[in-house]
């Protein structure tokens, strides 16, 4: 079964259209990377995974997107628990003003965790796996906001690992990183899918082609093309995709 | 000449008028700190000599025109206390529903226009009002509790408001980074949006105490005393506030000439109370601020 799967998706920003009919099947523990130029969708359909487009009014929404076999804008699906399954990294890191650690444990504790031991336990384990408890281990009191740029996205990413996902949206983790800062971060991807689902949108089409298993190209939100990353770059099946991956537009 | 188009008389002209227009604009800012500082000096140079320990801490005497003003201040202190206590709860969760809550659109509209007419309302139809609600209807009698909701009646505009203010200028990324870890709205207002927001609305609140503090056409009906040998021993007692004090010796009295100097003095404390509240609030807004970056 896929982890993911979007059939005949269509999105509507009031009267506009932003997705047009997209299916998609996503495999379990697969890194797919979402490619195209601004507007045209990408980051759209990403944030219907874990609903947060449910937040802008007037949005609506056709068709459907199961995670698990489970239609997730079903009435009986509490979106709670669905963000609790389905984390997410933005584009810009967005720690809380809280210090190193409680920006780990918040998850744990908004979810009910009331072992501190547990807790403790767990904000260690999710920072090694972000590739971050070195870096931090001495100042976990610390205020996040003290970190750089490239180590707030990593403490960002650990803290979506610390409730234990399945999937990772990633909405252009790196676009606001230093180039060691996003090698950092995409060493992290390699790690991080053995263990979850991926998606990851980007502008960066060396970064789509080095971290993804397959990609999907978004064009005036249409899903143009989606296969294997490999492909995809080295002989992809539509013009369009042709154009844009050969930097003739977008 | 040919070219000469741009005139040269213009160039100085339009410099001489920006000159001209930034000197009546310098001027005219500076005349407002004149101004403060006038009032100030005054109050000062004629309320300092009345001003000592035995002033501040001891009742009025002689039908009014000796001794201090205790009562007053802690008048003051208890209704600037008591309609924070309600003006608080009230203005800070109403501020919360129209940022995160209510849909945008007409409703909060609706919300906050009235909300700015109930600030545009004359104080002293808040008086008749709260004579009217809760001194004769809820059976108040005139009492702190009384005058205490009237003012916070008063104030709770100016709560919404700077409530309202300090949750939109948070980043609607951090709703998002705390919603995408499963916690609910209320969790995330409680645990990142309100954390972030209280240096402001702190700030607000006690700028509108401060307002509160030199309110006295609310108190008039509902509340402030004469004058009162003791102070008060419970919420349904009336009690003395500064301003109706400083109102009531300078319009009657038997005396003028011993009353004027305590008015003075009246006045001054008045300030001076102020003023440190206004430090208070800053003072606050720094700590907050620094236990945010840490906590």
């Amino acid at each position: 079964m896929n982890k993911i799967d979007a059939q005949h998706v269509n999105f509507f920003y009031g009267d506009f259209q932003a997705l047009k009919d997209i299916s998609m099947a996503i495999e379990e523990k697969a890194v797919v990377a979402f490619i195209g130029p601004s507007g045209c969708g990408k980051s759209t359909f990403l944030r219907l995974f874990n609903r947060m487009n449910d937040l802008i009014p007037g949005a609506r929404l056709e068709g459907k997107i199961q995670i698990d076999g489970v239609n997730i804008y079903d009435k009986s699906v509490q979106v709670d628990e669905l963000r609790k399954n389905v984390g997410m990294v933005f584009q810009r890191p967005n720690p809380f003003p809280k210090s190193i650690f409680e920006n780990v444990a918040y998850g744990l504790r908004v979810n009910g965790v009331k072992d501190n031991e547990f807790i403790r336990h767990r904000v260690e384990e999710t920072l090694k796996g972000a590739a971050l408890w070195d870096e931090v281990k001495n100042k976990l009191k610390e205020s996040a906001f003290a970190l750089s740029g490239g180590q707030q996205q990593r403490l960002c990413i650990a803290r979506a690992m610390a409730v234990s996902p399945s999937v990772l949206l990633m909405d252009e983790p790196a676009s606001a990183l230093d180039p060691i800062s996003t090698a950092k971060v995409e060493e992290l991807i390699h790690e991080l899918k053995k263990e979850y689902t991926i998606v990851i949108v980007t502008h960066n089409m060396q970064q789509a082609a080095r971290v993804s298993d397959k990609t999907a190209f978004f064009y005036m939100g249409s899903m143009v093309e989606y296969d294997d990353t490999k492909k995809i770059f080295t002989n992809p099946s539509k013009e369009a995709t042709q154009n844009y991956i050969t930097g003739r537009f977008g | 000449m040919e070219d000469n188009i741009f005139n040269a008389r213009q160039g100085v002209r339009k410099r001489r008028s920006q000159w001209i227009a930034f000197g009546v604009f310098k001027l005219l800012s500076y005349s407002i700190v004149l101004i403060l500082f006038c009032i100030l000096g005054f109050i000062i140079y004629k309320g300092i000599g009345v001003i000592n320990w035995k002033f501040l801490t001891s009742p009025p005497s002689d039908g009014m025109t000796g001794g201090g003003i205790w009562p007053a201040i802690v008048g003051t202190f208890y209704l600037m206390i008591g309609s924070a206590l309600f003006a608080f709860p009230v203005g800070v969760m109403s501020g919360i529903y129209m940022n995160e809550y209510a849909p945008k659109g007409k409703l909060v509209r609706f919300i906050r226009v009235m909300t700015n007419n109930l600030s545009g309302i004359p104080s002293i139809v808040f008086g008749l009002f709260g004579m009217a609600l809760f001194v004769k209807y809820l059976g108040f009698g005139d009492s702190i509790l009384a005058g205490s909701l009237t003012l916070g009646l008063l104030c709770v505009p100016l709560v919404i408001r700077t409530t309202e203010e300090a949750l939109k200028a948070i980043p609607d990324s951090y709703r998002e980074g705390s919603l995408a870890l499963g916690a609910t709205k209320l969790q995330t207002i409680r645990y990142v949006i309100l954390p972030m927001g209280m240096p402001n609305i702190i700030t607000g609140l006690i700028l509108a105490m401060g307002r509160v503090s030199g309110e006295t056409a609310p108190i008039l009906f509902t509340c402030a005393a004469y004058f009162l040998p003791q102070l008060p021993h419970s919420i349904l007692d009336q009690c003395m506030a500064l301003p109706y004090h400083l109102y009531v010796i300078s319009t009657s009295g038997t005396d003028m000439e011993s009353q004027l100097p305590i008015a003075y003095g009246t006045a001054l404390v008045l300030i001076l109370i102020i003023l440190v509240v206004n430090l208070l609030a800053n003072g606050l807004r720094r700590y907050f601020s620094n236990k945010l970056k840490t906590n």
